[in-house]
């Protein structure tokens, strides 16, 4: 037979006994149960015994072994915090350097966190007026031209996809359909305002809440022709005069349009995804395009947009097969495309994916990820130094902790009184942080377009009490170790003979604090140094074309040549071309192209230019002439074009020079190659590859006038520039932006995501470098008389720096042999795995860097050892 | 404190200590109760009587010898304190003033 007293009850029954039972019961309580179970395991089978031992114990749960001390406890806590926060003042002021040391690490890595607070706050409220916000979706859509596929959604879907759901897709509330860019300059009664605005159908008010100051919201986009402003707008254009009614004139391409404002709305509101100055009505395309069959084909997904309103409780599956449904039927009208449209959550539009052709700007929310991360790395590096320190210093105060425990202090409350400790040095630091918040909030918002544009970063009580929340937080993660540590400390043994403790037990666990704290700090500087390394890199990297001393100036649709004609009798300007469009700064146009074979054809890339262009710019043609000069009227017959559309064709064999004269289609139009050039980046250069592109020639596209200057006086060559813009345009400012520039500003998401690095590590490495310096301070001094004596000794300066701060740059040491290494392999194998052309790392460079950080921890070791070792060892020995 | 009258099932308990001696614990006072009383005695209802006697002052309790039984848990062993014995002496005078006075015939009857 079995040992039956081998079979215990279950534990968890025991523990909950444990748990409620009041101490002075339990043992005699436990043991009671014990001998039934064991009783019952041989009178009535394991199982039974178990199950009457789980009974009895929840029975035994009365009023008189039930714990009381639980409220006391609280109430002890409750008595004693005013004691607390006493103590922990004194002790912040008594320990001014550790305390200030604390307070500003905290501070500097809170302020962080406080941005990132206030940015997801503002990130959060976007899109929150419209009434309906958590029903509204945008139809995205994904394009694929035969096995060219988007990896990335379109925000863009076409007009036809909006038309096919409301016809065939039952249980949609609503739907509006936009359509890009109804922009251009309006003018009533011989004031011209530009303005930039949407097409939007009839039901646009029905799903979203833009407020109507006048008009009938229900009607107001209805008729062909109308037109709904802003009030902003509306008094830009109308001063006080009451707009509603009024009929303004659209300057267009095809002659003016007269539009009747049949609404006016407040003003779009800075948390709004899209951002408009009017609305015309969607149906007046439906009469000026009606000739144009590709306004409602199913591959035009480049302008439209489709948001619909669900009922409350829709089955998105259910719609998503339905979408399915219509992708398969229209994908049959046309050749070669396959688009698959989704629904996309109002929600995550303005702070989600980087969707292409987005209808306003968009806050990547990976980059919001990567920041959050890191802040969350730096203000943990400052809890590490608040524990590291706490925990050091631990000698001086577990005789105050001995002493209150033998007053009677438990546990909790010894826990309790470090917490609040700690808290209130963290919101000592928040009230720093946020100075220093204020501070930084402008530099932020600076560090790109986007974030000026997208975000106020205001406060609000709510922001606020998140902000306490935080210091809260992270007081309780810095204060935790400590807390428990303390809460350890044996009275008795404190008391009677303090150097039997082992204060220095966790002397390995704070070394390995400071190497993790140094490596994280010192791979955020390695991040930062070859990131760029590699924007440099992307800016200096040979476009294949000359881009310095570029001046482009939007035209607005005014004429190039007379902007030219103006332009040419400044000095300074020793060259000037026209260009519909700006490349290789991510900008693109599209044609379609065939060659000898009528059934392929392709997508090329494009720009229009005049014959000036192609010197002006420095391109190198490998074969051919340049265009000359034609009249606008006559007919386009010549293009030039790049290897890779040789390439692509496969045109005389790939060679240039056979190519030249070869006949290509041209959106249907039969044009002559005259010349083949390099290849270059037409897009990005951080694109994968090189497209295939041409240069077609056209005079009135022109949206550009490329003017080379040469000057020693720029803002006065700038200011004739200005001069002579503003002969031929009233109405608009002078755009006018240097290539390079330009090229800058294609990067500033690059540019800005190295400077939030950079900072961040910048704000590590001074964290760390405090940390490292209190660990310092409190060696020195505790080692003071070791010190001393070996002074009298005859120990030399140099010897006692050497000693007292080896160990230090040993710990540093570690981290970087950790850290380059970490780095660069994450670079290598991640980050910029997705540039086709990225720098080599610089290990030289990185090498610098880690040394600074060296030299910046080694002058703050040296400079306190120093001040130690000078100590005269006289004073030290006798004070003792 | 609230009454220091004697409740049946306390006196019964008291009774039960005081019968036991040396070995009055929780367990053992519950199986002399079933022996001797012929009902079952609960452990918790046994318990929380204790636990009343003690405040009331009529035991007191003192942990004995660990062994290896009940899981290693020590037993709680109750004695009469002199308040107890006096309590048990003067509920057992009251029956007995009680008893003198019935007329013998009265109680043979039933």
């Amino acid at each position: 037979m079995k040992d039956h007293s081998k079979i215990s009850p279950p534990r968890w029954a025991t523990r909950l006994l444990g748990w409620y039972c009041k101490p002075a019961l339990l043992e005699d309580l436990e043991g009671d149960l014990n001998e039934y179970f064991q009783r019952n395991v041989k009178l009535k089978g394991v199982r039974r015994a178990r199950l009457n031992y789980i009974l009895d114990v929840l029975k035994f749960f009365r009023f008189y072994t039930v714990r009381k001390p639980e409220f006391l406890n609280l109430l002890i806590h409750w008595i004693m915090i005013g004691s607390y926060i006493k103590t922990s003042g004194r002790i912040i002021l008594r320990n001014r350097l550790f305390s200030s040391i604390n307070i500003i690490g905290l501070a500097i890595s809170m302020s962080v966190g406080l941005l990132l607070i206030s940015l997801l706050s503002d990130m959060n409220s976007y899109d929150k007026f419209h009434k309906n916000h958590d029903r509204i979706y945008r139809v995205i859509s994904k394009y694929k031209y035969l096995h060219q596929e988007d990896n990335n959604y379109y925000a863009s879907t076409s007009l036809r996809a909006g038309q096919s759901i409301q016809e065939s897709i039952p249980g949609i509330e609503q739907i509006a359909i936009l359509y890009r860019d109804f922009s251009g300059d309006m003018t009533f009664a011989e004031k011209t305002v530009p303005l930039s605005g949407h097409w939007a159908s009839e039901s646009f008010f029905k799903v979203f809440s833009y407020p109507m100051v006048s008009g009938d919201a229900a009607t107001a986009l209805k008729n062909p022709y109308s037109v709904v402003l802003t009030e902003k707008s509306a008094k830009k254009l109308f001063s006080d005069a009451d707009a509603l009614g009024k009929t303004i004139i659209r300057a267009g391409e095809k002659g003016d349009q007269e539009f009747v404002v049949t609404g006016v709305i407040r003003d779009v509101p800075l948390f709004s995804h899209m951002k408009f100055d009017m609305l015309a009505s969607l149906s007046t395309r439906e009469v000026t395009q009606k000739d144009d069959k590709y306004e409602m084909a199913w591959e035009n997904i480049w302008s439209g947009y489709a948001y619909l309103l669900l009922p409350e409780r829709t089955d998105l599956q259910n719609l998503q097969t339905n979408l399915n449904a219509i992708s398969a039927r229209e994908n049959q009208t046309v050749k070669n495309t396959t688009i698959k449209l989704s629904l996309q959550p109002l929600s995550e539009i303005a702070l989600g994916e980087d969707l292409n052709n987005s209808i306003g700007p968009v806050m990547v929310s990976s980059n919001v990820w990567m920041i959050g991360v890191l802040s969350v790395i730096v203000v943990l590096s400052a809890c590490f130094n608040y524990t590291n320190l706490s925990i050091a210093r631990s000698l001086r105060r577990s005789r105050e902790v001995g002493i209150r425990k033998v007053v009677g202090a438990l546990r909790s409350h010894v826990v309790g009184q470090f917490v609040v400790e700690s808290v209130m040095i963290a919101l000592c630091a928040l009230v720093v942080s946020f100075l220093l918040f204020i501070l930084l909030k402008p530099h932020f918002l600076s560090l790109n377009e986007q974030y000026k544009e997208m975000l106020v970063l205001d406060l609000s009580p709510k922001v606020i009490g998140y902000f306490i929340l935080l210091a809260i937080g992270v007081g309780i993660a810095a204060g935790f170790f400590p807390a428990i540590f303390f809460a350890r400390v044996n009275a008795i043994q404190v008391l009677k003979n303090i150097s039997t403790v082992r204060v220095f037990g966790n002397v390995t666990a704070r070394k390995a604090l400071i190497v993790a704290q140094f490596t994280v700090s010192l791979m955020f500087i390695a991040a930062t140094i070859i990131g760029y390394k590699h924007y440099k890199h992307v800016l200096a990297f040979d476009l294949g074309f000359d881009t310095e001393n570029v001046l482009n100036i939007q035209l607005f649709g005014n004429k190039a040549d007379l902007l030219m004609k103006e332009l040419s009798e400044i000095p300074e300007i020793k060259g000037l071309s026209a260009s519909s469009m700006i490349t290789s700064i991510g900008n693109y146009m599209g044609a379609n192209m065939k060659y000898s074979d009528p059934q392929d054809s392709s997508f090329v890339y494009y720009t229009s230019i005049d014959e000036h262009y192609l010197p002006l710019h420095g391109h190198k043609l490998l074969a051919g002439r340049n265009f000359t000069y034609r009249p606008d009227s006559a007919a386009e017959s010549e293009v030039i074009v790049n290897e890779k559309v040789l390439k692509r064709f496969n045109i005389a064999n790939q060679d240039p020079l056979k190519a030249v004269g070869e006949i290509i289609r041209v959106n249907r139009k039969e044009v002559q190659i005259i010349g083949v050039m390099k290849d270059y980046y037409y897009g990005k250069p951080i694109d994968h590859e090189i497209k295939e592109f041409i240069f077609r020639y056209s005079f009135n596209k022109a949206g550009y006038v490329n003017a080379k200057v040469t000057s020693t006086d720029w803002p006065g060559t700038l200011a004739k520039i200005e001069t002579a813009w503003k002969k031929i345009d009233n109405v608009h400012p002078l755009e006018a932006t240097f290539y390079n520039e330009e090229i800058e500003r294609a990067y500033s998401g690059f540019s800005s995501r190295i400077k939030v690095i950079g900072t961040l590590s910048f704000l590590a490495i001074c964290i760390a470098a405090i940390g490292l310096l209190g660990m310092v301070v409190f060696t020195t001094e505790t080692r003071l008389k070791e010190i001393s004596i070996r002074k009298v000794l005859g120990a030399t300066e140099a010897s006692l720096i050497y000693l007292l701060s080896k160990g230090f740059l040993v710990l540093v040491a570690i981290a970087a042999l950790i850290a380059l290494p970490a780095t660069q392999f994450f670079f290598a194998k991640y980050a910029l795995d997705e540039y086709a052309d990225r720098a080599p790392v610089a290990w030289n460079e990185l090498i610098v860097g880690v040394m600074t950080v060296i030299a910046v921890a080694f002058v703050m070791i040296g400079t306190h050892t120093l001040k130690v070792a000078r100590t005269n060892p006289a004073e030290v020995l006798k004070s003792e | 404190m609230k009454g220091t009258n004697l409740g049946e099932f306390e006196e019964l308990v008291l009774l039960t200590i005081a019968a036991l001696v040396n070995d009055a614990y929780s367990v053992a006072i519950c199986d002399e109760l079933e022996k001797n009383a012929g009902r079952p005695a609960k452990l918790g209802v046994v318990h929380a009587v204790l636990n009343r006697l003690e405040d009331k002052g009529y035991v007191k309790s003192k942990l004995g010898e660990a062994t290896n039984m009940r899981g290693g848990k020590r037993k709680r062993y109750y004695t009469v304190t002199n308040g107890g014995k006096a309590a048990l002496v003067r509920s057992r005078e009251i029956r007995d003033q009680l008893w003198d006075r019935i007329p013998e015939l009265s109680l043979k009857k039933a």
